[in-house]
């Protein structure tokens, strides 16, 4: 297979009915974006599962790395104050 | 693929205890070498017999007896086709390329499940792998649904869903030949006497002779054994043959009132050997059709990027 015929990976997001949001959905081989939409089609949609769809180049993604877990989320565990839980209302006090 | 860090007892050991304690593992998390070899092995493997999988029914898309079962044919094997391409994408976030799993299939170096190398000699055979072959892949697909490998897990249940049509629309077509005229329910009673030794083999050789299983089985990739998941097929095979008026080609087949369940003969691991080796019935046929199609297709896959670098310089030269 010569260089040139490899064709650019997509991801495609999928929304399932209207009032949701889109949903990865899974990855495909593409000439180009419009080809990678029609694909999609054929490929995740057979079923009536979708909506709307999206493709994205997969390069074009920045995704945060897994060794950097930590310093990304952890620091959101102290903060239990952004729960509702962490309020005491009396047990009679009603809708809220 | 981001470079990992390298392997070392201490890393290796807590990627064990989170797969042991049901976690999942995603493209971008360390993960040791061999686990990332075997997936990469097994998952293509699949992918390859999907899209080899097509060959044998499409013989049968021209000569579909009704457009309804022509309708239903296409529908399938295009369904076969999209689950080639869930399993190819799902091994690419393993960092191997579409086109090396490509290669490795053309020049014969990767496998694909031996069932395809049986030829379908008769319309009856096309319900018969319905009703066996993607019965026999629902049991073993099932528990990789909660595979330690998240991709792969997301692409299974997918397939999951697509299939239980296939196991039903091979049933179905039995049926109405088993139902049918004498010469009919012959037709089906014929096809389940040449693919169920077949079937009953895709589990793969029995436990004890099983290289990779006990690995597997601790790092997730593998939940039920060979013999475990080949006895749910012949339990719940027995009983669907029963209701279709047709005969197990088995003499030794008894029911073990002890354990509930239905005890099978031996089987001839010989056959499958023979097959898995590439001596069997249909073997090079599939593979010279699989290479020809590829072939064929250079020329399409060319034109589609020269016309997308063509409509991108269109696009630039408006802009500008
Ligand atoms: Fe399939
Ligand atoms: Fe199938």
């Amino acid at each position: 297979m010569t260089e040139k015929t490899v064709w650019p990976l997509f991801e495609v997001f999928i929304r399932s009915r209207q009032g949701l949001s889109h949903v990865h959905a899974g990855s495909l081989h593409a000439a180009d974006a419009k080809m990678a939409l029609e694909n999609a089609r054929d490929v995740f949609t057979r079923r009536g599962e979708g909506s709307s769809i999206w493709v994205v180049p997969s390069q074009t993604i920045t995704a945060s790395a897994p060794e950097n877990k930590g310093e990304l989320y952890d620091p959101a565990d102290s903060k239990i104050y952004r729960h509702p839980t962490f309020y005491d209302v009396p047990d009679d006090v009603e809708f809220i | 693929m981001p470079a990992r860090e390298p392997d070392c007892p201490e890393r290796r050991a807590a990627f064990d205890a989170h797969v042991a304690a049901e976690g999942k593992v995603e493209p971008r998390d360390w993960m040791p070498a061999a686990y990332q070899k075997t997936l990469i092995r097994q998952i293509s493997q699949h992918a390859h017999s999907e899209i080899i999988g097509m060959q044998p029914e499409g013989n049968w898309i021209s000569r579909a007896p009704s457009l309804r079962r022509k309708v239903i044919l296409m529908a399938k094997v295009q369904d076969e086709a999209g689950h080639g391409l869930y399993l190819y994408s799902a091994a690419e976030t393993l960092g191997v390329s579409r086109d090396e799993m490509e290669e490795k299939l053309l020049d014969g170096t990767a496998k694909y499940s031996s069932i395809f190398n049986y030829p379908t000699l008769t319309w009856a055979d096309v319900g018969a792998i319905g009703w066996l072959v993607d019965g026999a892949a629902i049991i073993n697909q099932i528990p990789i649904c909660r595979c330690s490998y998240g991709p792969y897990a997301r692409a299974m249940m997918r397939i999951c869903k697509e299939e239980s049509f296939h196991q039903r629309q091979g049933f179905e077509l039995m049926m109405a030949l088993a139902k049918g005229t004498q010469a009919q329910h012959a037709m089906a009673q014929d096809a389940l006497n040449r693919w169920w030794w077949p079937a009953v083999m895709m589990f793969g050789p029995p436990d004890g002779e099983s290289v990779h299983s006990r690995q597997n089985m601790a790092w997730r990739i593998k939940r039920k054994s060979n013999d475990e998941l080949r006895q749910k097929f012949v339990d719940m095979t027995v009983k669907q043959a029963e209701a279709l008026g047709l005969e197990i080609p088995d003499p030794d087949l008894s029911f073990n009132s002890d354990t509930g369940h239905w005890e099978i003969g031996p089987i001839d691991w010989d056959e499958f050997w023979t097959v898995v080796k590439g001596h069997g019935p249909c073997n090079r046929q599939r593979m010279a059709h699989r290479r020809n199609a590829h072939e064929d297709g250079v020329w399409v896959r060319e034109a589609a990027v020269a016309f997308a670098a063509k409509q991108r310089a269109r696009t630039t030269q408006q802009a500008a």
